[in-house]
């Protein structure tokens, strides 16, 4: 296999953006880490370079400065051959609920970023005839719940249009893969209750993503299988039922 | 919530807080309250469970750098001994010093100093360590060497994390030319025997021995482990295929606490009888994996279960070589009349003691016994302790649970001037465990 091929990694300081970039780069791929923070980037993409000998570049990078996007892509100087978009942030909800600024920079920082982003991705890749798009989405864009609905929606945003996505290059040799991780202990989930056994580490995150996006070229995966069910059922019960839970 | 030790015993009631990053060490230290830095949870007892907060390390997981030339390698403290040997292994290079499990943080090994199957002649972990990176009781980031801050460099490996909270370490790799061991194992009758072969291995890189601390034969009875790295010319034509791979994680696991009748002086007896068995039918030299040699226990993931949720506690001492024949026969004796279920009786020789204020190894044989806690095994424990004391030995505070005060005094001739640094420091007020406060340090 050609130790030669690029994934980009968008997001590449967060905990499971760095678990699927040392994923990527254990299998000999070059990693391009683009993030905000580009010192914490270089840190990251030092210890890639360190651990596993290969090519890594720390790109500095703000999803939420849309009209740079393309210069981004264009500045990379090569169009990788699988893109990872690992962009997102809880946000509160309750402060959401009485700030409209709060709210809307969750619906950008989750859709409106990743989306448009990985819709030029998708377009260059198409252009290309071949290419690989990982958008990570969440399990909370399943079902809107009272106790998340600002993040959850913009979630559901994300797998709606990654869904597009996917139907719409099929033919063009780009693959779509949606993520929806479930809870995973991380900087994000830090302090909340998180049950174990349906609770993931970073490394099985980016395990997980790397088999699917690379081998099996699946089209959504939840990284604990267990969490189909749980949103199965979830999805199943009936609106009127629904809105009386505490979810 | 609740977190424990290795041991399970005793759980501490609170929240692990995770830090990802050095500047997030320094809020955390001058937040206020005292701390205490937490790596993988692989101390036994009470050494990283904070008296005030506790910060789990195991976010800075960064390899940082390396130089070819002297073979130093700088990771962050969080980084564990695992991974370090999945990428430098593959390049022909090997921690200087491993402990029993690979599930431990670098700085773990240095808060610890721990040593391993050759501190004979390679001394502890500290003794690789050519520098590191603490944030003191201030908040302020020091660089500490055998040249540079030389005291709080000394005072920090093996200072179970009392000095401050170390974000990075360099230590030097030893070069290696395969992953196997060419692993030579002999049998002995009893503890004299065993003893003497422990003597005699003195000029082997690796040696242990397994003691059947239940021995039906004579007291002591004992299987003796040597082992070199393994050339390139050692390997068979399988291994020879992959001569650097580094192996899989486990694939047994304990899933939950055994109950407790599941371990009696019955089943332990047996397996222990098994495990002579088995392993002195193949005395003589044999070609094993580093993982099989190093790692035995890493093969089944949460072993620590089978003690049951109660837990366990090990007894880990070490008594100078002279007197060190009668004071380990008194001790076996004493376990043997007790009827002890213990799985792990361990027994080395350690060469010169080396860096550190409490650092725990010095010249002598280390004995280590497992005991499922209750009322009898603590007992027992302190009966222990005194003779280790009486023998001018000490205990493993890696290892310890329950040591009072007046032992760990008596073990460690530098336990006060360790008080008397940490005090000057500010150190005392600002990093606190639960065994630190039952030491009175």
């Amino acid at each position: 296999m050609s130790g030669q091929r690029t994934v980009l990694v968008l997001g590449g300081t967060s905990d499971i953006g760095f678990a699927i970039a040392r994923r990527y780069a254990e299998q000999g791929w070059t990693v391009l880490l683009a993030a905000r923070d580009a010192d914490r980037a270089e840190r990251n993409a030092n210890d890639l370079r360190l651990r596993y000998r290969g090519e890594a570049v720390a790109v500095a990078f703000d999803a939420l400065s849309l009209e740079f996007h393309a210069r981004f892509l264009d500045g990379l100087g090569m169009l990788p051959d699988t893109a990872v978009c690992v962009i997102g942030v809880l946000g509160d909800q309750a402060r959401a609920e009485a700030d409209p600024d709060h709210a809307a920079a969750i619906l950008r920082a989750n859709f409106e970023g990743p989306a448009l982003l990985l819709g030029e991705i998708a377009r260059r890749m198409a252009a290309r005839g071949r290419g690989t798009i990982v958008g990570v989405s969440s399990v909370a864009g399943d079902r809107g719940r009272g106790s998340n609905y600002v993040y959850g929606s913009a979630k559901a945003g994300l797998t709606a249009f990654l869904s597009g996505l996917r139907n719409r290059f099929a033919g063009q040799g780009v693959h779509v893969m949606t993520v929806k991780p479930g809870f995973v202990r991380t900087a994000m989930t830090e302090g909340m209750k998180l049950p174990g056994q349906i609770t993931a580490e970073p490394g099985q995150v980016g395990r997980a993503v790397y088999r699917a996006a690379e081998k099996s070229r699946r089209n959504v995966i939840y990284v604990l299988p267990v969490w189909r069910l749980i949103m199965l059922i979830i999805g199943h019960i009936p609106e009127f039922l629904f809105k009386k839970l505490k979810l | 919530m609740s977190f424990a030790g290795w041991g399970n015993f005793p759980r501490r009631q609170g929240e692990l807080e995770t830090l990802r990053d050095p500047a997030a060490v320094r809020r955390a230290v001058l937040g206020g309250g005292p701390v205490l830095a937490h790596g993988a949870g692989r101390s036994y007892g009470d050494a990283a469970l904070g008296a005030g907060r506790t910060l789990g390390l195991r976010g800075l997981d960064r390899f940082l750098a390396y130089d070819e030339a002297s073979r130093d390698l700088t990771v962050e403290a969080g980084v564990m001994l695992s991974d370090v040997i999945d990428a430098v292994l593959p390049r022909g290079l090997f921690p200087p010093v491993v402990p029993g499990t690979r599930y431990v943080t670098i700085g773990g090994m240095v808060a610890s100093n721990v040593h391993g199957k050759n501190h004979h002649v390679a001394g502890a972990f500290g003794a690789h360590v050519s520098a590191l990176t603490l944030v003191t009781a201030q908040g302020d980031v020091v660089r500490c060497s055998r040249g540079e801050n030389a005291q709080l460099f000394r005072a920090t490996i093996g200072g179970m994390g009392l000095t401050g909270i170390v974000t990075d370490v360099t230590f030097r790799l030893i070069p290696v030319e395969t992953a196997f061991i060419r692993q030579e194992t002999l049998s002995a009758p009893d503890l004299a025997a065993a003893m003497r072969l422990l003597e005699e291995s003195r000029n082997r890189t690796y040696s242990v021995a397994w003691i059947d601390g239940l021995g039906k034969g004579g007291l002591g009875r004992a299987l003796v482990f040597r082992g070199e790295h393994a050339l390139r010319a050692d390997l068979d034509d399988d291994q020879a295929r992959a001569p650097l791979r580094t192996g899989t994680p486990p694939r047994l696991a304990v899933p939950f606490h055994l109950p407790a009748f599941t371990l009696n002086r019955l089943s332990a007896s047996a397996f222990n009888e098994l495990y002579y068995r088995m392993n002195a039918r193949r005395e003589g030299m044999r070609v094993v994996g580093y993982l099989p040699y190093f790692f035995p226990l890493d093969g089944v993931a949460h072993w620590n279960r089978i003690y049951g949720s109660r837990g366990f506690i090990q007894h880990q001492c070490v008594i100078p070589r002279a007197g060190s024949s009668a004071a380990l026969g008194e001790m076996l004796a004493l376990i043997a009349r007790e009827g002890n279920p213990s799985f792990l009786t361990v027994l080395k020789l350690l060469g010169p003691g080396d860096a550190g204020m409490i650092g725990f190894p010095m010249e002598g044989f280390t004995l280590a016994i497992d005991f499922p806690v209750s009322d009898d095994t603590l007992r027992l424990a302190a009966a222990l302790d005194r003779i280790v004391v009486a023998s001018g030995g000490r205990l493993y505070l890696a290892k310890d649970a329950r040591q009072d005060r007046g032992i760990f005094d008596a073990g460690y001739g530098e336990a006060d001037a360790f008080r008397a640094f940490r005090a000057e420091a500010g150190a005392s007020a600002r990093f606190r465990s639960l065994q630190s406060e039952r030491l009175g340090l």
